[in-house]
């Protein structure tokens, strides 16, 4: 390997921008140098923007979330660019040379003001992704109204005058002129001579679940689903409504290890947090519909952390959530109700519960792109695709490749407090680089975990 | 399309109406069914000791005497027989000791290799014919007769070595039904067990069983069950007495055999299919829904 000519550049790459990305930025840059931070998505934020409270302390996610998002959308020392996506990367640790593919929003966001007029006035109607697919957005879009950058974008697949040639209202009632139809997408390069790699992750896909339904039964929905039901500013205003026919739920049946610790047929691993989450979606679920029952399916429950446990007795003790311990075998409708077939093995009997709806704690899986851009670094994944440590007891937030750090959920399921901790564990390496190069810029890269 | 065909006790002296349709459906379809040479029994229940392997003996010589004979592939209408069969020789692949002292027991002039394979007519009517070719060939088709495809253990289980079809969501028969001209109802039981051999020894245990699944299919809509098993047929059809007896409010639904229905689509003549014999008698329904009249010699 020829050793780079020039000095080694103290600018940081991150790539996704959910929290684990954010802190990681905000560390980087609060410590006075400038961060490329890339996210695939209009608006930045990750899975926690689609969270309604977090657990054990129910903070209202998108009030602890926001004050982030906004300095993240405000710090003279984030290069933001959200809508895009990393498309090549080339280089060694202190010189990597990014390619990035900007989409093409349909909106020229440097004269956009946010106002929402198009918004407002677009007569498109889609399923929304951000929640679920139980709520609808329009075809010009923001993933919501506290989106930073609060810009919109245009889906061209279902756009009107993408897809039949007429329409233009947005481009009509927008007062600055910004619809921009024909915009194309952008190619920048960025060096940078560190990268951190926190892609987060998604669910395992319901319709792999036979035995649940398979993604058929309308009021069978996954946690995430459910935190869009009880997120204030979802689709129900924070209302628990079935999605069949919109009433509120008297009998909900949670099923924990939807395909995880499943070793035959889906994920061998365990979620780790959708004991927690389902704990918390439980309680949530008795304080907003209080002559509801709440029914639990577990193997065991996983409640490793600090005041965990303590949060899953309250949810037990005061708010009469009734934990089930065993597997849950099927699910099928029958008329208006979702049945439920399990077992009981405390009490040895089989269970039959004719419940309103039905949520599946599915289980955390990495996202598919993920293995591509590792594939890209030259940096290992598992089995499953998750993200590799250098060393899985002392160097959890390096990878084989010394200048290319990973963080998150990307790395494997975690919660909000671990992610954090180690957004701020692989800012920290980057930094430590970053002062050796400044201490010793003549000093040739020699690996650091 | 020429396979050989494994007929089993149950299809050659209870269920001959099975047995009969499922050759001339098939003949209809272009398929010829070539009866195995000296079958023998399956031995109806896959050994649940494989390391006995006198057990896998008897249906392990079904498949020596298909390769002996020629043939690559055994074609089995009877769902256990094809459960057993399969599970077989999955066994005697994944086993290549226990295959060797097969070999050594059989004592034939060529050993077995496990080269075989052993599919069911569902697999054979699907994926080699075609539905395509199916939906042709139904006239006068079923006239949207409405049927409910029940599929059981043995056709799905256990998934890997079975592997026809999805057990917790499987399709392949009501794709076949449809291409006949059915309607097929949507019901949540397909592949639960009716019970099976509990109706001998203990009804009371299976009644409730095969009642989830009759009830659900009928509260659908049914008309008809259709199903590849003889045991589950029986199971099925014969309990409808004490039902109607124990629930006042129970319809009986006609439980068919799925090769039966083609030959009613194809126009075939259904004279052999033996249904005066089973205890709800299929013919009301069918003659309600139109599909015993206009009926052809094959
Ligand atoms: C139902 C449910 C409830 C939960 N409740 C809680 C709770 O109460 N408390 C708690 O602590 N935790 C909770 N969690 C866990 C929490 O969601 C995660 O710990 C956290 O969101 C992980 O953040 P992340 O940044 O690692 O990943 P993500 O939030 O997934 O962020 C990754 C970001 O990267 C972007 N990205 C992906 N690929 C690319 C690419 N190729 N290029 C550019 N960008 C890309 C994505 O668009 C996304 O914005 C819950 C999880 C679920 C499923
Ligand atoms: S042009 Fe497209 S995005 Fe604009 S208002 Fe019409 S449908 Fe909506
Ligand atoms: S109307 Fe124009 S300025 Fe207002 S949000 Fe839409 S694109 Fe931006
Ligand atoms: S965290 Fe709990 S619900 Fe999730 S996979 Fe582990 S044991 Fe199952
Ligand atoms: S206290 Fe220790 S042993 Fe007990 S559940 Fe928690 S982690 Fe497991």
């Amino acid at each position: 390997m020829e050793r780079p000519a020039r000095a080694p550049i103290a600018h940081a790459l991150v790539i996704g921008a959910g929290i684990a990305g954010m802190q990681a930025a905000l560390d980087i840059a609060n410590s006075g140098y400038p961060v490329t931070l890339v996210e695939k998505l209009p608006s930045i934020g990750g899975r926690m923007a689609q969270l309604s409270e977090t657990f054990p302390t129910l903070d209202c996610a998108q009030c602890i979330l926001t004050p982030r998002t906004v300095e993240v959308g405000r710090h003279p020392n984030i290069h933001l660019i959200t809508y895009a996506e990393v498309e090549d990367i080339q280089g060694e640790p202190g010189h990597f040379r990014a390619r990035i593919r900007r989409r093409a929003a349909g909106v020229r966001w440097d004269i956009c003001t946010g106002c929402g007029a198009c918004i407002e006035k677009c007569p498109t109607r889609v399923p929304s992704d951000f929640d679920m697919g139980l709520g609808r957005r329009k075809a010009i879009y923001t993933l919501s109204p506290q989106a930073v950058p609060n810009k919109p974008v245009i889906d061209k697949e279902h756009c009107r005058y993408f897809t039949q040639g007429k329409c233009r209202v947005c481009e009509k009632v927008c007062p600055t002129g910004a619809i921009a139809y024909d915009q194309e997408d952008e190619l920048l390069e960025i060096e940078a001579g560190a990268i951190i790699l926190a892609t987060g992750y998604e669910l395992y896909d319901v319709t792999r679940l036979g035995e649940y339904g398979a993604g058929q039964v309308p009021d069978v929905i996954s946690g995430l689903a459910f935190e869009r039901l009880l997120s204030a500013s979802g689709p129900t205003a924070g209302k628990i409504r079935r999605p069949s026919d919109g009433r509120e739920p008297k009998e909900v049946v949670f099923v924990q290890c939807a395909g995880s610790r499943d070793p035959e047929k889906a994920m061998p691993y365990c979620s780790t947090i959708c004991c927690m989450y389902t704990a918390k979606h439980a309680m949530l679920y008795r304080h907003r519909v209080p002559d509801g029952q709440a029914y639990v399916f577990y193997i065991d429950i996983r409640t490793a952390g600090r005041r965990y446990e303590e949060f899953l007795q309250r949810a037990v003790e005061e708010d009469r959530v009734l934990y089930l311990r065993g597997k849950v075998s099927r699910i099928f409708r029958d008329g208006e109700k979702v049945v439920v077939w399990g077992a009981d093995t405390l009490s040895g009997q089989q269970v039959e519960i004719a419940a309103d709806m039905v949520v599946l704690a599915t289980a955390i899986v990495p996202r598919p792109e993920t293995r591509r851009l590792a594939e890209m670094l030259g940096i290992e994944v598992d089995a499953h695709g998750f993200l590799r440590e250098a060393n899985p007891n002392l160097a959890p937030v390096s990878t084989c490749r010394p200048g290319v750090f990973i963080a998150g959920t990307a790395v494997g399921p975690r919660d909000i407090p671990e992610t954090v901790a180690q957004a701020s564990a692989a800012a920290a390496k980057v930094l430590s680089l970053f002062a050796r190069w400044q201490l010793e810029p003549e000093v040739e890269y020699a690996g650091q975990s | 399309m020429r396979y050989f065909y494994f007929p089993g006790c149950t299809l050659e002296t209870k269920a001959v109406g099975f047995n009969r349709s499922a050759k001339e459906a098939a003949g209809a379809l272009g398929v010829e069914l070539v009866t195995l040479p000296e079958w023998n029994c399956c031995g109806a229940t896959f050994p649940l000791s494989t390391d006995n392997v006198l057990d896998l003996a008897g249906p392990a010589r079904n498949l020596v005497s298909t390769a002996e004979a020629g043939g690559d592939t055994l074609a089995v209408a009877c769902a256990t027989c094809f459960n057993v069969l399969r599970r077989t020789n999955h066994f005697l692949r994944k086993h290549p000791d226990t295959l060797e002292k097969l070999n050594a027991f059989l004592e034939r002039p060529q050993p077995y290799a496990g080269q075989v394979e052993v599919r069911h007519l569902l697999d054979i009517f699907v994926h080699d014919v075609g539905l395509e070719a199916i939906r042709r060939r139904a006239v006068p088709g079923l006239g949207g007769l409405r049927v409910a495809a029940y599929y059981g253990c043995m056709l799905l289980r256990p998934a890997d070595e079975i592997a026809l079809d999805d057990p917790e969501r499987p399709g392949i028969m009501d794709a076949l039904l449809a291409a006949l001209g059915a309607e097929v109802v949507d019901y949540p039981h397909r592949g639960e067990c009716c019970g099976a051999y509990l109706t001998v020894k203990s009804p009371e245990a299976s009644m409730p069983m095969s009642y989830r699944i009759l009830s659900a299919a009928g509260r659908a809509g049914a008309q008809v069950l259709a199903t590849a098993c003889p045991l589950c047929q029986f199971n099925l059809d014969w309990l409808q007495a004490r039902l109607r007896q124990q629930y006042a409010s129970y319809q009986p639904l006609p439980v068919m055999y799925f090769t039966q229905l083609m030959g009613l689509a194809f126009g075939l003549d259904p004279a052999g299919y033996g249904f005066e014999q089973h205890y709800v008698d299929p013919r009301p329904a069918l003659a309600q829904a139109g599909v015993l009249g206009g009926i052809r010699s094959p």
